[in-house]
């Protein structure tokens, strides 16, 4: 498959072959999952929420629920007013959440829906909330849609109302739950109280029971959204999917906002852990120094795997700007770099990594994967890091493959453990240099096949 | 620990029966649109016409719209190819804010000059999404001019989402169908068939057509599974057609015998005995001695090899209590009939989009106290597969997780099947999943969880 991709690069102004990303809705969905309680609901036709439950199940493979206005010919025409607020009376009544997440679409915005007018004309139980975000599908992707989203969760819910907190709050960005389970972890060994948000762990990678539950445990609750304005800052992971939610907070509630690029690598959760120093005041515990230290070995035990290997990375563009770092700290070399999310601050960003590095590459952002090909084709790399939609490409030119990022719908377990932290890198070396290896065991002539690599 | 479930919305209650014995029973509700608020396991017209259209092998399937509704549908039918895989690729226009505001038929115009640039296709689709509805791009004026500029065909989709239910969206794709298949009704027919509504997943059409060579019967056309552009074409000149997937093709297969004279039957090959059934009417409606003839010799040769084989599973299955939540209606007639063959009773059978008939059908078939529900949601299919305690359910990708989370066994009879589950082969198969999952050791530690849990 794929390969008649031709290796010509040609302009391309109407189509996109291939994408690297997906709509706002979903993000918006996939964030809204991380509040306790909370129904996320797609204000739009059937059909949009139906993709997006079946994407998220695919990835997570765990029940998704999210309701959906429904729209009909009549709503298209005369406005979904009366389609939202039927479904909030149908969703408390029967579904009984505590939230109701609405995200929009490309029709309930190219309609015009007026959504902070109908939710104020909505009837709203006593003690519920349903609050929006403006997530039109022609606009930024799937990461965006994730930022919209978490910063409605400042606008709607964050409140300066006491005295500060002494917890962090951390926004994790459009990360897996086993990511946001390990940013918790890494602030409770540090002793320091934290508020993640959103925070999606026990939520879409929640324990067998037995039985269906709609809510599962997990989800940041509202009380704590509530209290991240009197907290002591926010750290926001990654410009692109908690930016925006960390800056909201700071111009609502006075909360400083830090923003780090996402911390997978070791410099990446140096940053993380420094900053929390300089926050708080606690020192390093030996715990995480000890990762750190296990980590650097290992690094060293392996660098000769790595080193000078060509690189192609494509994904969200918090995750490639972190992992493009990571992997020239590996001493390897990216050189084509995707991301399907619009922004030029994701060029800035990588080639400030590419510039100190001295390294030369090609990189795009609202790029497609046809281009990455094209330019695979063109210059051959050793290996390729990327969601789930490489495995085409790795296929056609036989490169060795890691997949790292959203969706990862052909492998699973991925959504248990992190890729950020030390405990991370540990982790995003052992699945690179696997899948090395197993390259080199499977191209090695009888007589340069060894036992021990 | 006692838990109470929920009850279906006032709304959903006559899209709900319970099989009794009585002569004048309720009719279900449905072909409705799904209640506003609800977790519907629906998808939208787009998706209709999308899932029908794209096992067109060596189409340009471009769609007119932003990108979610490409993303969401890149590579996901599982429909095997034998020859192009264009198919598996993803085009879209990815519409940005501009093209929103100010239409977006240049950019529309742009995509299919790069393609035919790049490719030189034979035949392209174009599908409309919501946004396009409504911001009213002239699709059938780009494909029109298309088709004078390039000679191919460029066929235009109506398929906003939001223009009805999933089934508006296989009527659009059966127009589109007739409309690459031309005006011209040839009088002469050939000695063959059209198979409609068979989708090649996991090589299904393959072993139909394994038996329709043993039966000494051409196909003309295959819609859509395996299909490919110049055998598409030919199909206005077949004698018969065939057709699986009532849901999405039967429209299709009157709008040809209106047209073409091609007059058509239902067939499902889901089930030893449907497909023996199916493969007898074919072979009556050709009424071609020869034919009748090698399919009898083909039925005795697969049918007593396949109920042998089915044997140990009945053994191991029998009494177990079957969940059945499929797209359309006859699927879920046939399975009805293949979990009584296995020796297994349905107690919960719901489809997204079957019609009164299929519904009537279901009734009959069903036992005493069978519940029957059309658009269902998760909280349903909990609260009924509790009550009857279903052991296996058949479903698609979201009622995966939904049944593994209660503790119930499951097989995909949709997009993700891995295995050929038509036919007869593809009964022994289709024994062989379920069995594998439903005695799998796994549920063992989902009672311990379950325990362990209530005990809290």
């Amino acid at each position: 498959m794929l390969n008649h991709t031709p290796n010509e690069v040609s302009e391309r102004t109407g189509l996109v072959v291939n994408p690297a990303k997906t709509c706002q809705p979903i993000g918006a969905m996939y964030a809204a999952l991380g509040i306790h309680n909370c129904l996320p609901h797609s204000h739009g036709s059937q059909g949009c929420c139906s993709f997006h439950r079946m994407h998220l199940t695919r990835h997570f493979r765990d029940p998704v629920a999210a309701s959906t206005s429904s729209f009909t010919e009549g709503a298209s025409v005369f406005g979904g007013s009366a389609n939202l607020k039927t479904s909030i009376k149908n969703v408390f009544s029967i579904y009984k959440p505590d939230v109701i997440a609405v995200n929009t679409t490309c029709l309930s915005e190219t309609i015009g829906d007026d959504l902070p007018t109908i939710i104020n004309e909505s009837e709203v139980p006593e003690g519920k909330y349903v609050f929006h975000a403006n997530t039109p599908s022609y606009v930024g992707s799937h990461v965006t849609g994730f930022s919209n989203m978490v910063k409605a969760m400042v606008t709607t819910f964050s409140k300066k109302e006491g005295p500060c907190n002494g917890k962090v709050n951390l926004i994790p960005g459009y990360t897996e739950p086993g990511d946001m389970r390990e940013l918790k972890r890494i602030a409770k060994v540090m002793g320091i109280e934290s508020i993640l948000f959103p925070d999606t762990s026990g939520v879409v990678d929640s324990p067998m029971t037995g039985r269906y539950e709609m809510y599962p445990a997990g989800g940041t609750k509202v009380e704590d959204l509530v209290d991240s304005g009197n907290s002591l800052a926010t750290i926001a992971m990654g410009t692109f999917a908690s930016e925006a939610a960390a800056n909201e907070l700071d111009k609502k509630c006075g909360v400083p906002a830090h923003v780090l690029p996402l911390p997978i690598g070791v410099k990446g959760t140096d940053q993380l852990i420094l900053e929390l120093i300089k926050i708080t005041g606690k020192p390093v515990p030996y715990e995480l120094e000890e990762e750190r230290g296990q980590v650097v070995d290992v690094m060293t035990d392996t660098h000769h795997h790595f080193h000078g290997k060509k690189v192609a990375i494509f994904g969200d563009p918090d995750h490639v700007i972190a992992i493009t770092e990571f992997v020239i700290g590996l001493g390897m070399k990216p050189i084509h770099i995707v991301t399907g999310t619009p922004g030029s601050s994701f060029d800035r960003q990588i080639n400030a990594i590419l510039d100190a590095a001295n390294i030369k590459a090609n990189v795009k952002n609202l790029g497609d994967l046809f281009t990455l090909h094209q330019w695979m084709k063109k210059e051959p790399v050793e290996l390729l890091i990327g969601n789930t939609y490489g495995k085409y490409i790795a296929r056609a030119e036989d490169v060795p493959f890691v997949r790292f990022g959203f969706p990862n719908m052909d492998r699973s377990v991925h959504s248990y453990f992190p890729v950020v932290g030390y405990k991370g890198a540990l982790r995003l070396i052992e699945m690179i240099s696997n899948a090395l290896l197993d390259r080199v065991d499977r191209d090695a002539a009888d007589e340069d096949f060894e036992l021990v690599l | 620990m006692s838990y109470q479930l929920p009850d279906p919305l006032e709304e959903r209650k006559h899209s709900i029966i319970r099989k009794t014995g009585k002569q004048q029973e309720e009719k279900i509700q449905c072909n409705q649109n799904s209640v506003a608020g609800a977790v519907s396991q629906r998808a939208c017209v787009y998706c209709g016409a999308r899932v029908v259209l794209n096992p067109i092998t060596d189409a340009y399937h471009i769609v007119h719209g932003p990108i979610g509704c490409a993303s969401y549908t890149f590579d996901i039918r599982g429909s095997l190819t034998s020859g192009a895989d264009t198919f598996r690729n993803s085009f879209s226009t990815d519409l940005r804010e501009t093209d929103i505001i100010f239409g977006g038929e240049k950019k529309l115009a742009a995509a299919i000059d790069e393609i035919v640039a790049a490719h030189h296709p034979k035949l392209i689709f174009i599908y409309s999404t919501c946004v396009v509805g409504v911001i009213g791009d002239d699709l059938e004026a780009v494909c029109r001019n298309a088709e004078k500029q390039y000679g191919i065909r460029v066929i235009p989709i109506q398929s906003s989402g939001f223009a009805g239910n999933k089934n508006a969206g296989y009527k659009a794709a059966c127009h589109a169908l007739l409309n690459l298949m031309g005006e011209e009704n040839p009088v002469e027919k050939e000695a063959g068939i059209n198979f409609l509504g068979d989708f090649n997943l996991a090589g299904e059409i393959w072993i139909n057509q394994s038996y329709f060579r043993r039966m000494g019967l051409p196909v003309v056309s295959k819609v859509t599974g395996d299909a490919r552009y110049e055998e598409l074409i030919k199909a206005p000149r077949a004698r018969l057609n065939i057709v699986q997937c009532a849901g999405s093709m039967t429209y299709l297969a009157k709008l040809m015998r209106e047209k073409y004279k091609i007059p058509f039957i239902n067939v499902s090959f889901y089930g030893l005995e449907d497909t023996a059934k199916s493969l007898r009417k074919i072979a009556y409606a050709l009424d071609e001695p020869e034919i009748l003839q090698k399919t009898e010799v083909l039925i005795q040769e697969e049918y007593d090899k396949a109920h042998l084989a089915l044997e140990p599973y009945r053994a191991r299955l029998a009494g177990k209590k079957a969940a059945i939540y499929v797209g359309g209606g006859f699927k879920a007639i046939s399975l009805i009939k293949q979990f009584r063959d296995l020796g297994m009773e349905t107690v919960m059978v719901g489809t997204q989009t079957g019609n009164s008939d299929d519904y009537e059908t279901i009734r009959q078939l069903a036992a005493e106290d069978t519940i029957i529900l059309d658009d269902t949601n998760p909280s349903e299919l909990e609260r009924f597969m509790k009550e009857k305690g279903a052991d296996i359910l058949v479903g698609g990708v979201k009622e995966r997780p939904l049944a593994y989370k209660l503790g119930v066994a499951f097989c995909d009879h949709n997009h993700e099947r891995k295995q050929p589950l038509n036919g007869f082969v593809g009964a022994v198969n289709f024994a062989r999943e379920v069995e594998q999952s439903i005695n799998s050791p796994v549920w063992h530690w989902i009672r311990k969880e379950r325990r362990a849990y209530n005990e809290k």
